[in-house]
């Protein structure tokens, strides 16, 4: 804690001093960006594409993270010392989209425009707008894409759902349901992880979206049911340790596999047959655009408007997968080699 | 003739109150020994026991709720699959906790070695034995910087390894860019890395070589701890440094090579958790350190230092893993595994404290 404190006052303080020659040229715009942590190329990806635009528009760009995932006390710090560097905007992705709320209020209130990106806060009306992918839709294209694969047999499949982590944020709770939905299982309440009593679904277990949790999840799913045939994973790490497991068991050959995410390595994995399809995201594009709207608000004052029929602005999904299936429109890997992050 | 005429003249007064007196030697005053008291006194001799029985029973009560599939061979050598990375760090963990210190840097040291590791073998080409013992020697290097800023610099522990874990974690991070090494990738290039990762079948069970490389590396230090002077030493300072001191030990030249022994541990577990893990994963094993204390504390060393058997932190982990296991197998929610382990780690602690107030 008390590196961070001093992370973050020495960020503060090269802020404050980079902030006297910016004066001095004329009226720079200035942004931050604050992620969850430094550790995920998502998050990497999205710091390029910020940087990327601040080139473009001439924008003088902070960036900020949280040590870890969950890592709120930073995040706070780092608006604080935004609003004090006199920035026109904010990019944030919240590590508790519920507390962060009140000190994004403080900002709004110093005239400050706060975006939140991938992650919507709690209530999400609490941010300006948000830029995310929609992360339902993730989910239902990979739960479309594994019932058409398995035609007929979907009736009587074994479905083993890798999670997230025992909190289930709203990404988890989004993608898990989604797949459902997609898969065509009775979803009872969207909000909650587990209440189906679909007899398909052989269980939930959680990863923390690692190759080591994947591995774990997939371990005590299968001693679960060993006849599970088609696995839902949060993310494509994930999918690669339950992938593990199933080399392990020796059923790799037999077993669906479907993610979330579309970074590089996932779609590797798509192309080597580790991952049946996954739902490829667009972090660059969110910072990019989150970028764009605080110029537009910093020159006109206006806000971004939503995507129709959203609460806010989607910035795309595709499947990617080399063995399309009717009815779910997808990319091939070639394509999501050429978009994909990390 | 006169002797006897002494002896029966009449007793003097002293005399007399003495023979009324006890005439016992002097001893300490013997209490009434309970069940309790010798279930007290049985445990200070064999503090492993807890966990033994503990392990023990655990099994028995899972395999009656769980069932069948609990008791199956192969769930019994998952169980060993799923524990053995952090079982070798607890091993690691051990040996610095008996000197009354504590690592808060193995499970980083780990990571970082993976990924050195993977990198040297993938990146830059390096043929993977060189690149396995770059890591490992690696590991001796962190390890001994701890125990160097504990010794010389005369830091406490804790504060040491709280801040070597966000180095070596700053590190694991710039040398890796946050991205795994596919499984795909090291079988082409460099499969070695993966060895403990293969296994082999035996009678429905199957046991990795990451499993038995648990047991090595823990009969390994058990020999090292219990029939070498060096082992006896480490036992020493951890029960009290200053007398150790003052008895002809050289103290602070043991303490680095007990952290450099633990680095070297925590390097073996690397090689170990990349082939439990089938990638090169920076993003695993975040709670690696807690996790490896709470199979130590579990398994009966105490964190006061120089008591307990290295054997104990394997039972614990063995513990943790079968609650774990058992639970799932029971339908139990994730939660309440996590909820269950935090109690048994706090009755652990409560169980060691209650064995050293035992009284003679």
């Amino acid at each position: 804690m008390k590196k961070a404190l001093l992370g973050a006052t020495l960020g503060a303080l090269a802020l404050g001093l980079s902030a006297a020659p910016n004066m001095a040229k004329a009226d720079e715009i200035g942004a931050c960006l604050i992620t969850k942590t430094d550790i995920n190329p998502f998050f990497v990806k999205m710091k390029e594409g910020a940087t990327a635009a601040s080139v473009a528009l001439g924008i003088d760009l902070s960036t900020y993270a949280g040590k870890v995932d969950g890592d709120h006390e930073t995040q706070v710090q780092a608006i604080e010392s935004c609003i004090a560097s006199g920035a026109k905007g904010i990019l944030l992705t919240a590590s508790d989209t519920k507390s962060i709320v009140s000190v994004v209020k403080k900002a709004q209130d110093a005239g400050l425009i706060v975006i939140a990106l991938d992650t919507p806060l709690e209530p999400i009306g609490a941010a300006d707008a948000t830029f995310a992918t929609d992360n339902f839709k993730a989910g239902e294209l990979i739960g479309q894409w594994a019932a058409a694969k398995l035609g007929d047999k979907a009736a009587d499949a074994k479905i083993a759902m890798l999670d997230l982590t025992p909190s289930a944020p709203s990404v988890d709770v989004l993608r898990d349901q989604g797949f459902m939905k997609g898969f065509g299982i009775d979803i009872k309440d969207p909000n909650k992880i587990g209440d189906e009593d679909d007899d398909r679904i052989v269980g939930h277990d959680v990863t923390n979206g690692n190759e080591e949790g994947g591995r774990e999840a997939m371990e005590n799913l299968m001693q679960q049911d060993p006849e599970i045939n088609v696995v839902y994973t949060i993310n494509e790490p994930a999918a690669a340790g339950a992938y593990e497991a199933l080399k392990a068991f020796g059923m790799e050959k037999d077993v669906l596999i479907v993610s979330v995410d579309g970074g590089c390595p996932g779609v590797l994995n798509v192309r080597d047959g580790v991952i049946g399809a996954t739902s490829q995201q667009y972090p660059l594009d969110m910072a990019y655009k989150g970028m764009e709207a605080i110029k537009a608000w910093a020159d006109t004052g206006k806000k971004p408007a939503n995507t129709e029929g959203l609460n806010f602005y989607d910035t795309g999904v595709n499947l990617v997968t080399d063995q399309a299936a009717d009815g779910v429109p997808s990319i091939d890997v070639e394509e999501g080699m050429n978009r994909c992050w990390g | 003739m006169s002797d006897h005429a002494q002896t029966s003249r009449q007793k003097q007064d002293f005399e007399q109150t003495l023979e009324s007196s006890d005439s016992s030697v002097a001893q300490f005053e013997h209490k009434q020994r309970n069940l309790f008291d010798s279930v007290q006194h049985f445990l200070h001799g064999n503090p492993t026991m807890v966990p033994i029985i503990v392990l023990v029973f655990s099994i028995v009560i899972f395999g009656f709720v769980a069932g069948a599939k609990f008791f199956s061979p192969f769930n019994l050598s998952l169980i060993m699959q799923q524990v053995s990375v952090i079982g070798i760090l607890a091993a690691a963990q051990s040996l610095v906790i008996l000197t009354a210190g504590i690592d808060l840097s193995v499970g980083a040291i780990m990571v970082l070695m993976s990924v050195i590791m993977g990198q040297l073998a993938i990146t830059l080409g390096v043929p993977a034995p060189l690149a396995i013992a770059i890591g490992c020697v690696g590991g001796i290097a962190a390890g001994a910087m701890n125990g160097f800023l504990v010794t010389r610099i005369k830091l406490p522990p804790f504060i040491v390894t709280l801040g070597t874990w966000n180095i070596f974690f700053a590190l694991n991070l710039w040398l890796s860019g946050a991205q795994s090494i596919r499984s795909q990738t090291l079988d082409e290039i460099a499969p070695l890395l993966k060895f403990f990762g293969e296994s082999i079948a035996f009678g429905g069970a199957r046991i990795t070589y990451g499993s038995i490389l648990m047991l090595v590396v823990f009969g390994v230090l058990w020999y090292i701890l219990n029939h070498t002077s060096w082992g006896r030493h480490v036992y020493a300072i951890g029960d009290d440094k200053e007398a150790a001191e003052l008895s002809g030990i050289r103290t602070n030249r043991t303490l680095i090579m007990v952290y450099g022994l633990a680095g070297l541990v925590c390097g073996i577990a690397a090689w170990a958790s990349i082939g439990r893990v089938g990638s090169v994963s920076p993003q695993s094993f975040q709670e690696a350190n807690l996790q490896s204390i709470t199979a130590v504390v579990i398994g009966g060393i105490s964190l006061f230092g120089g008591r307990g058997s290295i054997i104990g932190p394997l039972i614990g982990a063995l513990i943790v893993g079968v609650f774990n296991s058992g639970l799932r197998l029971a339908g139990v929610d994730v939660l309440w595994q996590v909820f269950a382990i935090g109690w048994l780690t706090i009755i652990a602690v409560a169980i060691d404290q209650w064995i050293r107030k035992v009284s003679a």
